[in-house]
């Protein structure tokens, strides 16, 4: 295929060409990250009083399985970000957090419930709430820059989506850690600002990882 | 996500050897919002069978992770006959499938280590070409949102600082100006030319005079107090 208007651009593009090494599988970059958040929970640990947690989980189902929902939307909306970070990978891939996302929303939902059932339970004040979105936003700015990070060494076709759902994990990820620092129930105020905060973090991931991943322009030369 | 293994199996490809089905008479144009489809509801697109063709393919991307540059080359320039066929199919202008056939080659540059060679190249190829269409197509309707094409309104527009004699009275003033510059003393014509015209610092043009900066000052002052009164004299 002599003469073609193209010949130029493919030899620079192989006089460019080195080795690379093959990215691994997205689930194993998934773990990769998730050990990340696992250490920082260790670390954590140490400074939380376990006893208490385990007692307050424990009291009712609604709220570890609030606990349980939090945790499976952060593994899954990081397998998912991870996934989506591949330049051909399906859309349909920002739907696997979902059932993580329904059974956290449900059960913390229920919890909201049962303060209302039993009046006499402790639910934050405003200032303790306050401290919940200081946690949560301030644990996520090294969660998420840890995953842009690893996002970029793939190439996503789209960027919005994954640094969306990639912002999603880390804010769910934290919002688990948080039950370490979290000496009262679920309650209206409390979840709102959770909740708050969660949007917050994938906003900001969106529109910050949007731009960091965003593929280059149009015939942009090499 | 299963890994698949390679396995030989020679499927004749479609004859525009795009390896993408004749569209249905009827079939319903393709909404440009609407994602590529995908065949499963996670997995990337990929056929059962894999053509020899799309082996060939991917055993050259594989070399081109392991550094090899002929087999690279003559990937990409297989995949130019497929990305301008996707794009086509994705209703790029042909005008702008230049634009997309590079862009997509750029892709395949930056996003090389990032392809598994026991999948298929052509369908990560086609995912990939079909998402730069679908980019280009936005990029177009974005910019045919703000611009319009109005040949009358543009001939019809009038320029208030316009003046028909302006470029007449331009050449004429540089005429004279010219006169008068040649019938000034050398030493004096050579500081305008320098200093004015060709805008040259005092350095450069007493270095290329052989002359001092003082010197060239003066003559470029009584070159001008000349010019000035000649030119008011002749009005």
């Amino acid at each position: 295929m002599t003469g073609s208007p193209y010949d130029p651009l493919i030899s620079d593009l192989a006089a460019d060409l080195k080795p690379v090494r093959r990215l691994p599988p997205p689930v194993l970059r998934a773990l990769g990250w998730l050990g990340a958040v696992a250490a920082i929970a260790v670390g954590l640990a140490s400074f939380a009083d376990l006893e208490a947690m385990w007692e307050r989980i424990t009291a009712a189902p609604d709220m570890w399985l609030a606990v349980l929902g939090s945790a499976a939307t952060a593994v899954l909306a990081a397998i998912a970000a991870f996934e989506l970070s591949l330049p051909d990978a399906p859309r349909a891939w920002a739907w696997l957090p979902l059932p993580g996302a329904l059974l956290w929303v449900a059960a913390s939902g229920f919890g909201c419930l049962r303060v209302w059932i039993l009046p006499e339970t402790h639910v934050a004040v405003l200032g303790e709430a306050r401290d919940c979105l200081i946690f949560i936003v301030s644990l996520s700015v090294p969660l998420s820059a840890l995953m842009f990070l690893m996002l970029r060494r793939a190439y996503p076709l789209q960027p919005g989506l994954t640094a969306a759902i990639g912002g999603l994990a880390v804010a769910a990820a934290a919002a688990t850690l948080l039950n370490f620092f979290h000496p009262f129930d679920a309650a209206a105020t409390d979840l709102t600002v959770h909740a708050f905060a969660v949007a917050l973090v994938v906003i900001a991931n969106r529109a910050l990882g949007g731009r960091m991943f965003a593929a280059p322009n149009f015939a942009r030369p090499a | 996500m299963t890994t698949r293994t390679l396995q030989p199996n020679v499927m004749v490809p479609y004859k525009d050897e795009t390896l993408l089905p004749p569209a249905f008479p009827g079939m319903a144009k393709r909404d440009i919002r609407r994602e590529p489809q995908s065949r499963g509801l996670m997995s990337t697109a990929e056929p059962q069978t894999r053509s020899a063709d799309d082996l060939r393919r991917s055993a050259q991307m594989a070399a081109a992770q392991a550094g090899d540059r002929a087999a690279y080359e003559a990937l990409l320039r297989d995949c130019v006959p497929l990305i301008k066929a996707i794009a086509g199919r994705q209703g790029v202008p042909p005008d702008r499938n230049d634009d997309v056939v590079q862009d997509v080659l750029l892709t395949i540059h930056r996003a090389r280590h990032t392809y598994d060679p026991a999948r298929s190249f052509t369908a990560w190829l086609r995912v990939i070409a079909e998402r730069r269409a679908i980019d280009l197509l936005r990029q177009v309707r974005r910019h045919g949102a703000r611009e319009f094409h109005a040949p009358l309104a543009m001939e019809t527009y009038p320029d208030e600082g316009a003046d028909p004699g302006r470029g007449v009275a331009h050449a004429e003033a540089t005429g004279r100006v010219n006169e008068v510059l040649a019938t000034l003393p050398p030493r004096q014509r050579e500081a305008v030319e320098m200093l004015v015209l060709q805008e040259q610092s005092l350095t450069e043009a007493a270095a290329a005079t052989r002359s001092t900066k003082g010197a060239l000052k003066v003559n470029l002052h009584r070159a001008l107090k000349t010019l000035r009164r000649t030119l008011e004299r002749t009005g």
